[in-house]
């Protein structure tokens, strides 16, 4: 039996279990505090309330301050009012003195419009800042790294991107550094990011309320390449952009807008409109082949094979082992993501069929990521300086370039892909949710494995939400044990026990980002609302049971690959273009000697 | 911020270790364990820090973050006579800001650093009790009193040799 407290909330009594901050209890009444660094991850089970910002104070009877609703536990008998002038006069100077220390170019700044300090500037009806004039301003050095920009003057320090760094990633680039107005969130030694620890999961940039933390803005580049007559410029978008594209035209979460996607592309003036869930199905063919290898000589008695098998589509979960686990680097699949895959076919056998250089070729990939950006722009995936994928833009920045080209998405008739690289299976449209990769490969593994034709195509024991899941499936007499993380911090606990030797995974799924790629650091906000990602994962289910073919091993266009082109999995020339290494990031401690 | 790249020999690292290692690798422990490593070295360097790090498996993101918070910490080593002019309220008043400016204006650096030749060093620090001196100079243990503009060559002079 927990204990409760009784509390009186403008003039409401409410019974809460003791404990329970005064903001939580309101709302219990339907009384929304206005709140601004506060954030509540319900399904990870993260707060950030450094009750830094002080908007969300209210009066408490007795008290002399203010006190902050965020961090301020309910007490037995307590009488609290939430909206006396007192209380409204106090947010509005904390607000003003907020602003007087924030730049006030808005109308150019990449977050205007979805930007929660000045949603709260106009909540508050702000309208002047008095004593502007006579006001000290921090300002800060801009830092851009592949991925994400660093813009602090417009850090208001609620240190959301800390927690989401550290607490839920556990990658600890990022910290609150100086004090006062020197204050400010920085990797250490405020070294650049691309020189820290950073994965570029874009966690960070997700969950700032301001335009301190934006992602490069890679449209000006791709414009200019549809702007070029001689090149040909394709695109290929992620399973995850479909399943959110729609949440930045007003519609609601999980609506599947795939036609609208692919017809508001070929509008833009793409030459050919492809898909990256074709990479996918063609990742499970190379990744899944290599599982069967190594899990058959295993199973066999083979020790040089390491089990589990890690996958390696996520980019920021390869940048995180590369700087946390490369003692490791030997244990994830050697497949590249599917963006590189679809890259190194799209400007080998596809500049081919179509006759173009590849270095008239441009490849686009839509993403619901940041890491994919700093992905495409390593050395080992591009060709005598050319990238095998030359620009990756994320699905906000595709929502924005939809909107300055005028195209109307909710009115948009429904089209297809291209062919040959449009054409996938609803196995590779799962890859967008946590545990589908894994899903998708044991639909191919098990029919590879077993011979045997698999009668239940959903493997509803891979799905959820649970930070860390296993399950064991039978593959015909054979246990196989699976793992599954999302979120860096979870993948840290699986990796710690493939380090101690203690883990009994014979393979496991790690996404970067909580939910997987649909809650990816580059997706439409969801400003911490987990049931946004829960719709998407819906849809992207949806997608995949409309499907006819739900196996990757079945596209005939993945067929056709191998038998023009690939020969079998895992061949020479599938190594050559499909598989990658990784490379030892730790930072070392030099030595004098 | 600048910071000084230096190398730590096999020695310096065995030392952090055995801080940290006093204090069991606790994470909790960091304060003390810097406390301790300024002691020994007379700073905290970048690659101090990062043996900490490393010891206690805290960022050292995070490291950093408690470095520039306590103005006790400094990544920059102190001089041979460090000088500190007090800026409390009696010392300011009568002056010390301008005492302050001289000494920025003779020895070439601002506070919280060092001459190139690593003999000086600039702070500034809150009241030292001695206000019916003010405005007060420290140079190292020595105190100087009722300190004007005009005095700070003939103080620096006293460290010359």
């Amino acid at each position: 039996m927990m204990e409760t407290v009784k509390l009186n909330i403008d003039n409401r009594e409410v019974e809460v279990q003791k404990g329970t901050t005064i903001l939580k209890a309101a709302k219990e009444l339907g009384i929304e505090i206005p709140t601004l660094c506060y954030m509540h991850l319900h399904d990870l089970n993260i707060e950030n309330k450094p009750g830094g910002c002080r908007i969300c104070v209210a009066e408490v009877q007795g008290r002399r301050n203010l006190a902050p609703t965020c961090s301020t536990k309910c007490e037995e008998g307590m009488v609290v009012k939430t909206h006396t002038t007192r209380v409204l006069n106090a947010r509005r100077t904390v607000m003003e003195f907020i602003l007087s220390d924030h730049p006030k170019d808005c109308l150019i700044c990449p977050k205007s419009g979805t930007c929660e300090l000045q949603d709260m500037a106009h909540r508050l009806g702000i309208r002047e800042i008095p004593g502007q004039e006579y006001a000290e301003v921090s300002t800060y050095r801009k830092d851009t790294s592949p991925s994400i920009i660093r813009e602090l003057d417009k850090c208001i320090m609620c240190r959301r991107c800390e927690t989401m760094c550290n607490d839920v990633q556990t990658v600890g680039a990022l910290s609150a550094i100086n004090r006062g107005f020197m204050a400010t969130v920085a990797p250490a030694f405020e070294q650049n990011l691309e020189h820290s620890t950073c994965t570029y999961c874009g966690q960070c940039v997700a969950v700032c309320p301001t335009g301190a933390l934006t992602e490069v803005n890679h449209v000006p580049q791709v414009l200019r390449a549809l702007a070029d007559p001689s090149k040909t410029v394709i695109v290929q978008t992620a399973p995850a952009v479909r399943a959110a594209l729609g949440e930045e035209f007003g519609m609601p979460a999980g609506t599947l807008v795939t036609g609208k996607m692919a017809a508001a592309l070929r509008s833009l003036g793409f030459d050919y409109v492809f898909d990256t869930d074709f990479a996918a199905d063609l990742t499970i063919m190379e990744e899944g082949t290599e599982l069967l290898d190594r899990l058959g000589r295993h199973l066999k008695g083979d020790s040089s094979a390491r089990i589990p098998i890690l996958t390696s589509c996520c980019p920021g979960w390869v940048n995180f082992f590369e700087h946390y686990f490369p003692d490791l680097k030997d244990v994830p699949s050697t497949a590249k993501s599917p963006q590189q895959m679809f890259g190194a076919i799209a400007k080998t056998y596809f500049a081919d069929k179509i006759g173009v250089n590849r270095k008239d070729l441009v490849v686009v990939s839509i993403m619901p990521c940041l890491a994919k950006k700093y992905e495409c722009q390593r050395d080992e995936f591009s060709v005598d300086n050319n990238p095998d994928v030359d620009f990756s833009i994320s699905t906000r920045e595709l929502a924005t370039f939809i909107k300055q080209a005028n195209i109307d998405l909710n009115n948009l008739q429904d089209e297809d892909f291209d062919a040959p690289l449009g054409e996938s299976t609803g196995a590779g449209v799962i890859f967008g949710a946590t545990g589908g990769v894994i899903e998708a490969a044991c639909r191919t593994a098990y029919e590879l494995y077993t011979g045997k034709k698999l009668e239940r195509l959903d493997f509803t024991e891979l799905r959820g939400m649970e930070g860390v899941r296993e399950a064991t499936l039978d593959f015909d007499g054979t246990p196989i044990r699976i793992g599954i993380a999302h979120g860096l911090g979870n993948a840290r606990k699986l990796l710690d026990d493939v380090r101690s030797g203690t883990s009994t995974f014979h393979a496991i799924e790690v996404m970067a980002c909580p939910g997987g790629c649909i809650g990816g650091g580059g997706q439409p906000l969801h400003h911490g609302n987990s049931d946004i990602i829960k719709a998407r994962a819906t849809a992207i289910y949806a997608e995949d049971r409309k499907k006819p073919l739900r196996k990757s091993h079945e596209n005939p266009f993945i067929i056709k690959l191998y038998e023009e082109f690939l020969g079998k999995p895992n061949s020479e020339k599938a190594h050559h273009l499909l598989h990658t290494h990784y490379f030892d990031k730790k930072k070392k401690i030099i030595v004098k000697q | 911020m600048s910071t000084i790249k230096i190398e730590l020999r096999e020695q310096d690292v065995a030392k952090i270790r055995e801080i940290c290692a006093s204090f069991n690798n606790d994470p909790q422990e960091l304060i003390n364990v810097l406390h301790k490593c300024q002691q020994h070295f007379g700073y905290l360097p970048a690659e101090v820090q990062e043996v900490v790090s490393a010891e206690l498996t805290v960022p050292v993101a995070k490291i950093y973050g408690v470095v520039t918070f306590y103005s006790f910490f400094t990544m920059t080593p102190k001089g041979k006579y460090p000088v500190s002019i007090c800026m409390g309220t009696a010392c300011y008043v009568r002056g010390a800001e301008k005492v302050l400016d001289e000494f920025r204006k003779e020895l070439g650096i601002q506070v919280g650093e060092t001459t190139k030749d690593g003999k000086f060093s600039l702070s500034s620090l809150r009241c030292v009790g001695a206000c019916g001196l003010a405005p007060v100079v420290l140079v190292g243990e020595k105190t100087y009193g009722r300190v004007a503009p005009d005095d700070v060559k003939g103080i620096l002079k006293d460290y010359e040799q």
